[in-house]
């Protein structure tokens, strides 16, 4: 079984972002860069996948800029055996990204693509789910639980409610919650040795789909702040205040 | 032209979230249509109708449509796309699982998470876990939006009188099998539309402690969440989080319990109405954002909060 992992270059979630004083995006230029969270998850499943000897092979890609081979050096380092990557000189909107991985899918053949539920930067919650529906391949979003036997899936969602569990076959399009398990660090062997592993770089144009944006940004602004509270000195004084000044109890 | 709205509900009742997607179409059109998939419909079908803002009920009645299963769902939506120039659906796990299927049917590319709406097609939408703020323009043909349920009020569920319709079932073959949902009961409030959270984190320890804050939230009449440091650590399930990858809040009372703040929680509760922080650590970033904030260890301040409101609730008796 072939595996493939969509892995996507983001802000560290560490950082405390900045919007550009023009107010035409975040401040991406000298910020510390990192794998989206929730596709090390994915990452961590491949890899676990292929140590189970479930999968034979596992592939990641990334869409972006050149500086995007970081992580796919990071996805290596952790275990992925090979990676793609698909140039483009601007952040695509989900629909092209899916569209651009269903390119890449048709080559590739995997059984099942594993990804992150959400990117951090933009939080759309899409790319998965528009996949699955291109290919016409089942979904299964924001898993905390995957096994697979033969050709068989069975999986545990997080839903609002709680967990609802399904059952589902190859291939697949899975999206992973961070809950779905506790991502390897790379170790420095593995980071040596991951720099030799094969990275084949592609241009998006080549692929012949449309990726213009369909949603123009027009202004991207600080979110309100909220202003300094104070400290209460007891209990009976926090009491007071939620009852006789914010009235909320 | 018309908005359709996707209903979020348990075949039974409709979901809050479908009450605060409805407010956010009544701001595109006065022509808003509410399309119900599931199983065993008729009641809540015919309850729907009174909705105030609603003009048309569409239902799609199948035994297939119990357990909501997006590939069933997406087609259905799509083939009677034509003719709307919005489809909404809120922005929980119901609809984002489903609408951005849509999306790729209709080859349109969805907006999330809107809690904003400018004009018909000018909308506002939170980024990076709601610390930039994003406003965002198309000229799609149909826009479709999920709808951050917490930025929309609910609508009036009398005084309508929507009329009733059946929408044609589209057989797919589906591979994704229902098994079943591992639902938590409680008595208490709905976390994402409580007037008063109690949330707790990593500073409860573990799963027992956090009958403080149930003893608590009772007493308030509140709902219980948590942080994804607790959830992570087995304390509570996962229904409970609040946060950038959790659920969003936003309560006119939010009462952050051993929770640091890390921004990705923040993004959770930001725009609750009062923000009270109880961590023994004064340097914890929560309480730069909190309005009361209350430097204690709070397995002393939970039960003393309960002792005091208890003494409120008797000198007002």
């Amino acid at each position: 079984m072939k595996v493939l992992v969509a892995v996507k270059r983001v802000v560290d979630y560490k950082v405390q972002i900045r919007v550009k004083s023009d107010n035409s995006g975040v401040e991406t230029q000298n910020v510390k860069m990192s794998v989206n969270p929730p596709d090390e998850n994915a990452i961590e499943e491949a890899v676990k996948l292929k140590e189970q000897g479930i999968a034979t092979e596992t592939v990641a890609i990334s869409i972006g800029d050149e500086k995007s081979q970081d992580v796919l050096r990071t996805s290596m380092a952790m275990g992925i055996d090979r990676s793609i990557l698909v140039k483009t000189p601007n952040s695509l909107e989900p629909l092209a990204v899916a569209k651009t991985l269903s390119k890449i899918i048709e080559k590739e053949n995997p059984d099942l693509v594993l990804m992150g539920k959400q990117a951090i930067d933009d939080d759309s919650n899409q790319t998965g789910q528009i996949l699955s529906a291109l290919l016409g391949w089942p979904q299964a979003c924001f898993i905390s639980d995957l096994k697979i036997e033969g050709n068989k899936l069975s999986i545990s969602r997080e839903i609002d409610e709680g967990i609802e569990k399904i059952e589902s076959s190859l291939p697949a399009v899975i999206t992973c919650d961070l809950r779905l398990n506790t991502p390897r660090f790379a170790s420095l062997p593995n980071i040596m040795k991951a720099k030799k592993k094969p990275l084949d770089i592609i241009d998006v144009s080549s692929l012949g789909i449309d990726t213009d944006p369909k949603i123009k940004i027009i202004r991207v602004e600080e979110p309100p702040k909220r202003k300094a509270g104070i400290m209460v000195n007891d209990v009976k004084e926090l009491v007071e205040k939620l009852k006789y000044e914010a009235k909320v109890i | 032209m018309a908005v359709l709205v996707i209903a979020e509900h348990d075949n039974n009742i409709l979901k809050t979230s479908t009450l605060n997607t409805i407010t956010a179409a009544a701001k595109l059109s006065d022509d808003i249509h509410l399309l119900i998939l599931g199983k065993d419909i008729e009641t809540l079908s015919n309850n729907a109708k009174t909705i105030h803002p609603i003009k048309k009920i569409l239902k799609c009645d199948n035994s297939k449509l119990e357990n909501f299963i997006p590939e069933l769902s997406a087609p259905i939506i799509s083939n009677i796309a034509n003719g709307y120039s919005h489809i909404l659906a809120p922005a929980s796990t119901f609809g984002k699982n489903l609408l951005p299927r849509v999306s790729a049917l209709l080859d349109v590319t969805q907006i999330s998470d809107v809690i904003e709406i400018k004009s018909e097609n000018t909308f506002v939408r939170p980024i990076y876990a709601g610390n930039a703020i994003s406003h965002v323009e198309t000229n799609q043909n149909i826009n479709l939006l999920t709808i951050r349920p917490t930025s929309f009020e609910k609508c009036e569920e009398t005084g309508g009188g929507a009329s009733l319709e059946d929408v044609q079932f589209i057989d797919s073959d589906v591979k994704t099998i229902f098994i079943g949902r591992e639902v938590s009961k409680s008595d208490r409030p709905e976390l994402g539309n409580a007037r008063i959270v109690v949330s707790g984190g990593r500073g409860m320890e573990n799963s027992e402690n956090f009958n403080l804050l149930y003893d608590l939230a009772d007493k308030l009449n509140a709902a219980v969440g948590a942080s994804r440091a607790a959830v992570d650590a087995g304390y509570i399930g996962n229904e409970y989080q609040v946060g950038q990858t959790g659920k969003m809040v936003a309560p006119e009372l939010y009462i952050a319990v051993g929770i640091s703040g890390a921004i990705q929680h923040l993004a959770g509760m930001k725009e609750s109405k009062v923000i009270v922080a109880i961590n023994k650590d004064t340097e914890a970033p929560i309480f730069n954002i909190a309005d009361y904030g209350l430097s204690s260890d709070l397995f002393q301040a939970i039960p003393e909060i309960i002792k005091e409101l208890n003494l409120l609730n008797k000198l007002e008796s």
